[in-house]
């Protein structure tokens, strides 16, 4: 039970599969890490259909399941967070601090970088190997290709990450709001909306008035 | 014919809407529709330490809570680099399998129930109460079990509780097989089962789908044999792979591998070694009330565990994924370096596996959607968090 304390050390050697990544996507990959045991890759966000199609088509890389989209509001810093987060409260007395600490949102300060990453996590069933690609997507026009012609799959969880984070997926055949009802304000999983903030009330509209408004959108093909 | 599915509706349990166009009897389009679940998993998580958020893991697949509760601790370990000892991993092990029984029991209980057969619901109720009791002995509670820990498990297995299982299991597997022989052979259960639901392994695939669902379809994708974690590697189990990828196949699949779960279970209670099951780490480790009350570390390693996660925290992200009872569940989490996660997502395999219920049903009979849905065994706390 020997535990580290500290950052653990990064792994130097290039696993197997991230040299083929590399083999394969080239310049595409703007940065590569392998960090306790997960591959990843930071891709710029216009190119990850391409970079996707690569991944799934090349045999010795084979990712053809997409496990996972989803999105991290980083407030403009890096990966590693370099600049602290603000732990405490220092203007109230510590008995106030005390009780309220336990809800508060440790929030970091803003970077410098891009707001947003989108992250993708890849599984392939054949070879058993799982990558992470990461795009950074700023906040002041939060869009992206959508992957869905490479994965169907995409599709449900590319509306996931547009409810909770507000991010488009630009070429989605269907981007609407999955969870939440279509008059939310905001997007709730953003660090600068507060877990107990509240919405406006929407004013009922009598019976049969939940009946569909708009046709079926989209035919599942 | 506009149709709404409901989210009230006695078959859409885990509520889900589905908004129909039928011609008839015939489905034209449909519109799957879940959230009306999310309770925000993710935000509160963010608003807790990672001790705390294990209580809400519980209420993902609340039909398998384990599991959930494994996956989640696992995810922090790899973060943290915490390596469970090994009578740790047997115990998680065990109290897993236990609840992946319990899962497939009630999909299949739920599903035959609602194709209007009512007596294996019954029989199947009655064997899931008896591995309810079982996690009852381990943890005191029947469904949100909260048993997992950062590190190991919350109590060690109680005294005498090998024959208890044991005796317990043998009772599973006598309902068990008197559900088999009234649905297995039954052609009313097979003339809806058989050829419907049918989508190809590759579109499965390529939705993400995971789990029985995809074992069904002949892909023998099955994390606790491809990519072993905890004991699996030691204990000796099969697969069980489907051919045709219709309902019935889902549900064959699931019987086996209520069997295969049972035999592992047995297996992890002969093998399992004494020792301690947590690690010894004050930052993660509660210590017994004992030396809370007459000894200085003790309590200040308490004091600092409930008032702030104490010690350094790497800051870093972290995905592991178990095999949960309705595919792979994945957590993503992302540290900041402080006591709470940045950002714990959950990766949900009944979300996955809903995607392609449209694909599943369009062109095919309204009654079709029951044992489809049923089979799909969408649990609505993991689909809509």
């Amino acid at each position: 039970m020997d535990v580290k304390d500290g950052p653990p050390p990064a792994d130097d050697a290039l696993s197997a599969l991230m040299t083929k990544v590399l083999d394969r996507l080239g310049d595409l990959v703007l940065e590569h890490h392998r960090e306790r045991g997960d591959d990843r890759i930071h891709v710029a966000r216009e190119n990850i259909v391409t970079a996707a199609r690569m991944l799934r088509d090349s045999p010795e890389l084979a990712f053809d399941m997409l496990l996972d989209v989803t999105a991290v509001d980083y407030l403009g810093q890096s990966d590693g967070f370099r600049l602290p987060p603000v732990v405490w409260d220092q203007k109230h007395s510590f008995s106030r601090r005390l009780g309220q600490s336990r809800h508060r949102l440790v929030l970091p300060e803003r970077g410098s970088m891009p707001r947003f990453a989108v992250v993708y996590h890849l599984l392939s069933t054949r070879l058993i190997h799982r990558l992470r690609i990461k795009c950074r997507v700023p906040e002041d026009d939060p869009a992206i290709p959508s992957v869905t012609p490479v994965w169907a799959g995409a599709n449900w969880l590319e509306r996931e990450t547009y409810d909770l984070y507000g991010i488009r997926f630009t070429g989605h055949p269907d981007l609407r709001r999955i969870y939440l009802y279509d008059e939310f304000v905001g997007h709730p999983l953003r660090k600068d909306y507060a877990k107990h903030d509240e919405q406006p009330i929407q004013e009922y509209l009598g019976p049969g008035a939940n009946l569909p408004r708009r046709p079926l959108s989209v035919r599942p093909e | 014919m506009r149709l709404q599915f409901g989210p009230s509706h006695p078959a859409t349990h885990g509520t889900v809407r589905i908004m129909l166009e039928l011609d008839g009897e015939r489905i034209l389009n449909a519109d799957v529709q879940v959230g009306y679940l999310h309770r925000g998993f993710e935000k509160e998580c963010e608003t807790g330490y990672y001790y705390q958020n294990i209580p809400y893991t519980d209420r993902l697949n609340y039909s398998s809570p384990m599991l959930c509760n494994i996956g989640y601790c696992m995810a922090v370990e790899k973060l943290f680099a915490l390596e469970v000892p090994e009578r740790g991993r047997y115990v998680r092990v065990i109290a897993g399998e236990l609840s992946r029984i319990a899962d497939h029991l009630l999909c299949i209980a739920a599903s035959s129930m609602e194709l209007a057969a009512m007596t294996p619901f019954l029989f199947l109720l009655e064997a899931r109460e008896l591995v309810w009791d079982l996690l009852d002995a381990l943890c005191g509670s029947r469904v949100t079990t909260n048993y997992i820990r950062i590190g190991g498990v919350a109590a060690d297995l109680p005294e005498g509780f090998a024959p208890f299982c044991r005796e317990k299991l043998d009772g599973v597997m006598k309902l068990l097989e008197d559900s088999d022989k009234l649905l297995t052979d039954n052609p009313v259960f097979r003339e809806r089962m058989e050829g419907t639901g049918v989508l190809p392994a590759s579109e499965l695939i390529a939705y993400g789908v995971t789990g029985p669902l995809l074992r069904a379809a002949g892909v023998p994708l099955d994390l606790r044999r491809v990519q072993p974690y905890l004991i699996y590697d030691r204990l000796e189990f099969e697969v069980p792979i489907g051919v045709h990828g219709d309902n019935f196949d889902r549900y064959l699949v699931r019987m086996a591998e209520i069997g295969q779960s049972r035999r592992m279970v047995l297996q992890a209670l002969e093998q399992i070694p004494s020792g301690p099951v947590d690690v010894e780490d004050p930052r993660f480790r509660w210590p017994g009330k004992s030396r809370v009350f007459n000894r200085m570390e003790e309590l200040i390693d308490q004091f600092k565990l409930v008032v702030e996660d104490s010690g350094v925290i790497p800051p870093g992200e972290s995905y592991f994924a178990v095999e949960g009872g309705n595919g792979e569940i994945g957590f993503y989490l992302v540290s900041d370096g402080t006591g709470k996660p940045y950002k714990c997502r959950c990766r949900a395999p009944s979300f996955s596996n809903m995607q392609p219920l449209a694909a599943m049903i369009v062109g095919r009979q309204l009654a079709d959607i029951i044992p489809t849905f049923d089979m799909i065994n969408m649990i609505g706390g993991e689909c809509d968090r």
